[in-house]
Order: C-alpha cells, then sequence, then structure tokens
C-alpha cells in the first residue's frame, strides 16, 4: 500500500488553500486520480516523488517511510526509484531520444525494448525539437521507465496522442506494468486512460 | 613596436576568463536558485564593477592589496606576496571587475532553465553534480560562450583598475590600454596608434564572433 496521509498548503486561483489528502493506493495496480483543474493533482503527484514537501503529514511506501513531517524526515528523490512523466515532457533539449533512455539505463536491449514500445525507433538520434508533440510525449513516458521504477507517476500523458496510438500504447504499457509489478498513479482529465484496468481516486475541494 | 603590452594584455584576459569561468558558473547556479537576502546583497556587490567609476574600485582595491594594510599586509607577511603592481594583483582586480560579465548571463541562462528538467533528472536518479553537468550546463552552452567573451573583451579593455593597481610597470603591468595612454603621453602618436588599431581589431573580431555564433546558434527551446 502506498499510504498517504498529507497537509499542503498551495496557491490556486481562489487565493492560499490547504491540500489535504489521506487515502491509500494499491500496489501493482494503476489508480486515475481526477478532480477539478488547480485543485492540486499535480502537487499530489508532486508530494509523492519528493519534489514537493508538504507541511505536515506522513507518506509510506510498502512500509517504508517517504515522508514523516513529525521527525522531519523525507527520503531523497533519487532514492524513491519513482519514474515521473511531468505533464510540460521537461525533456532535455541536449540528448537525443535515445540519450534520453541511455541516461536512465545502461541495457541496449531495454533501450531498444522501449523505443520499440513507444514506436520511436525511427527517431532514435533526434533532438526533442525535432519530434512532434506526439512523440516527445511518447518520449518522456519511455524516459521515466528507463529505470525501470517501481512507482511511476503520470501527468496527463496521453494528452497529445491520437485515440488510436493512445490504445495501443495502454495496452502495451499495461502489460509491461504487470511484467516489472509497477504501480501507478495516473493524473488524468479522459476517462479513457486505463479505465478498464485502473481504479479511481478523486481529489474534491 | 614592442608587442608586449599586447601578449600581456592578452595573457591578463585569457587567465581572467579561464578563473571566471571555473567561480562564475558555480556562483551563478547557487544564485540562480531560491532567493535569500544573503544572495540579493551578494549579486549587488557582484554587479558593482558595472556602475561604479573603474577608479573608486582602483582606489579600493589599492588600499585591500597594500602591504600596509589588512589583506595586502597578512598576504605580504604570510605567503610573501605583494599584489600591488604585480601582475598576480591585476589577474586578481581582473576577476573582481569582470565578475559581472561572466556571472550575470550564465545566472540568467540557468534562471530560464525549466524547473522540471532538474527534477527530472532527480526522478531518474541522479544526484544534483549528475543532473548539473549532464542535464543544467550542456543546455546553457551558448550563454556561457557569450559570458566568456565578453569577460575577455572587457578584461582586455581594462583602463582604469589596472592603471591604479598596476601602474606601468613594463613587461609586468604594462598592458595594452596602459601602452597607449603612455604613448599619448609621451606625445608618440604613432605608437599609440599601433596599439590602438591591434586593441580595436581584436577586440572587434571578438564582439563579431560573438554575433555570429548567436545567429547561428539554435534558438533557445525554451523560447
Amino acid at each position: 500500500m502506498i499510504e498517504v496521509d498529507i497537509t499542503k498548503r498551495i496557491k490556486t486561483y481562489r487565493g492560499w488553500e490547504d491540500l489535504r489528502v489521506k487515502t491509500q493506493f494499491e500496489m501493482g495496480k494503476i489508480t486515475r486520480i481526477t478532480g477539478p483543474s488547480g485543485i492540486g493533482k499535480t502537487t499530489l503527484l508532486k508530494i509523492i516523488a519528493g519534489l514537493i514537501t508538504p507541511e505536515v503529514g506522513t507518506i509510506k511506501f510498502n512500509g517504508d517511510t517517504w515522508f514523516d513531517g513529525e521527525k522531519k524526515f523525507s527520503k531523497k528523490i533519487q532514492d524513491r526509484k519513482v519514474g515521473f512523466v511531468f505533464q510540460d515532457y521537461a525533456l532535455f533539449p541536449n540528448m537525443t531520444a535515445e540519450a534520453h533512455l541511455a541516461y536512465g539505463s545502461n541495457d541496449e536491449n531495454y533501450i531498444n525494448e522501449l523505443l520499440h514500445l513507444g514506436e520511436m525507433e525511427n527517431f532514435r538520434q533526434h533532438l526533442p525539437h525535432q519530434l512532434s508533440g506526439g512523440q516527445q510525449q511518447r518520449l518522456a513516458i519511455l524516459r521515466a521507465l528507463s529505470t525501470k521504477p517501481v512507482l511511476l507517476l503520470m501527468d496527463e500523458s496521453f494528452s497529445a496522442l491520437d485515440k488510436e496510438l493512445k490504445v495501443k500504447l495502454m495496452e502495451k504499457l499495461h502489460d509491461l506494468f504487470l511484467v516489472q509489478g509497477t504501480t501507478v498513479l495516473v493524473v488524468t482529465h479522459h476517462d479513457e486512460v486505463f479505465y478498464s484496468s485502473s481504479a479511481l481516486f478523486s481529489l474534491e475541494n | 613596436m614592442d608587442f608586449e603590452p599586447i601578449y600581456l594584455s592578452l595573457k591578463l584576459a585569457l587567465i581572467t576568463t579561464v578563473i571566471l569561468l571555473l567561480i562564475g558558473i558555480p556562483v551563478a547556479y547557487w544564485l540562480s536558485g531560491k532567493s535569500t537576502m544573503a544572495k540579493i546583497i551578494l549579486e549587488a556587490l557582484i554587479t558593482m564593477p558595472l556602475v561604479l567609476p573603474p577608479s573608486v574600485l582602483g582606489f579600493y582595491l589599492l588600499l585591500a592589496f597594500s602591504p600596509n594594510n589588512g589583506f595586502g599586509k597578512w598576504l605580504h607577511e604570510h605567503l610573501n606576496l605583494q599584489l600591488v603592481f604585480s601582475f598576480e594583483g591585476l589577474v586578481l582586480a581582473s576577476i573582481i571587475y569582470s565578475l559581472p560579465f561572466m556571472i550575470s548571463p550564465v545566472k540568467s541562462a540557468f534562471g530560464h532553465l525549466p524547473k522540471t528538467l532538474a527534477q527530472a533528472s532527480y526522478t531518474m536518479g541522479k544526484s544534483r553534480w549528475q543532473t548539473f553537468i549532464y542535464v543544467l550546463l550542456p543546455n546553457i552552452k551558448a550563454s556561457v560562450y557569450t559570458a566568456a567573451v565578453l569577460t575577455f573583451a572587457h578584461t582586455l579593455g581594462e583602463f582604469g583598475v589596472v592603471l591604479m593597481i598596476g601602474g606601468n610597470i613594463p613587461g609586468v603591468t604594462k598592458v595594452a590600454s596602459i601602452a597607449i595612454y603612455d604613448a599619448v603621453e609621451t606625445m608618440d602618436y604613432h605608437a599609440a596608434n599601433q596599439y590602438a588599431f591591434i586593441l580595436f581589431a581584436i577586440t572587434f573580431a571578438i564582439v563579431l564572433a560573438v554575433f555570429i555564433f548567436n545567429k547561428k546558434a539554435v534558438k533557445n527551446p525554451f523560447e
């Protein structure tokens, strides 16, 4: 179980508000996180990844404490072994598609497997600015997978893909998650994202 | 024509640029992070050479480097080093004088990189150092080149600070800009013209190279 019980003061269009989340996510499963814009979905993912520190609370991953506000303990981002697909992709402009994956993995076979999964074999030597929006988004997903994370955090990661490609990619990703035992949290506004194979967590006011 | 002043100027500019690259890039990176009062004060101090008359800076450095006062006295007594009227003193003064030319563009470039770039690298298990070397630094390359060239050109053209700290010792502190002044003082317009033309040509070539490089460089992918 991922046990999250945190409070974080965040700035919304209405001013400063408390983001309070108390929930559990099942291990080895996909959970969709939905909710209105600006409610703090991205912040929640970043808190779990360790990129944002909450004011109070605890986060436990399979019994391992990742954050404890009382003890002022926060496990290093690098040690959490998460993969993060950023909404703005955050691709490295100086690296080719292949270099992005090699930055996370030394396993050439696995890199090739990922490029094949994302249908990016023909773009391995392309820099991000030479790729289309959909290709960039796929590369962002593949890069996050390159480290074989135990937890994959996806922030609106299918928004730039056409329907056919989206369905195909989700099927392949689902198979990979099963093989690697990856726990996945997906922030999405779209119902069709992992609809049949996922649990739902709705962030409300 | 004595080429020693030109050689000294180029040597001073090169040494200053290399040292400032080593000091300036980490400082600029640190300054580009979360703003604190200490950082604001330090940045204001670093920017002072841009607005202060060189003679003011030169005067204070002269006092600081003097073997009769605090820092200069300590250096003289403990390391037997005299910075006033020496090439080493010129290098230190040039580093201080050219600090903003190195730090400002590099800091600005770091500040313009999206925060998610470093975050993506951290989530891939990479340390701050690895992230700096493999992700951040390569993506501000153009700004580092520009800053280095500006620092070089600016050091080449120094006059006030150099005159105050180094004086006019042939082969030691008599750089090209001082040689021009010296030649004019002695009414040797021919020599002044030669030095001035060479300085003009070198500086123009450097500035032109920056413009050509920036024109050819790939547009900042984040713009």
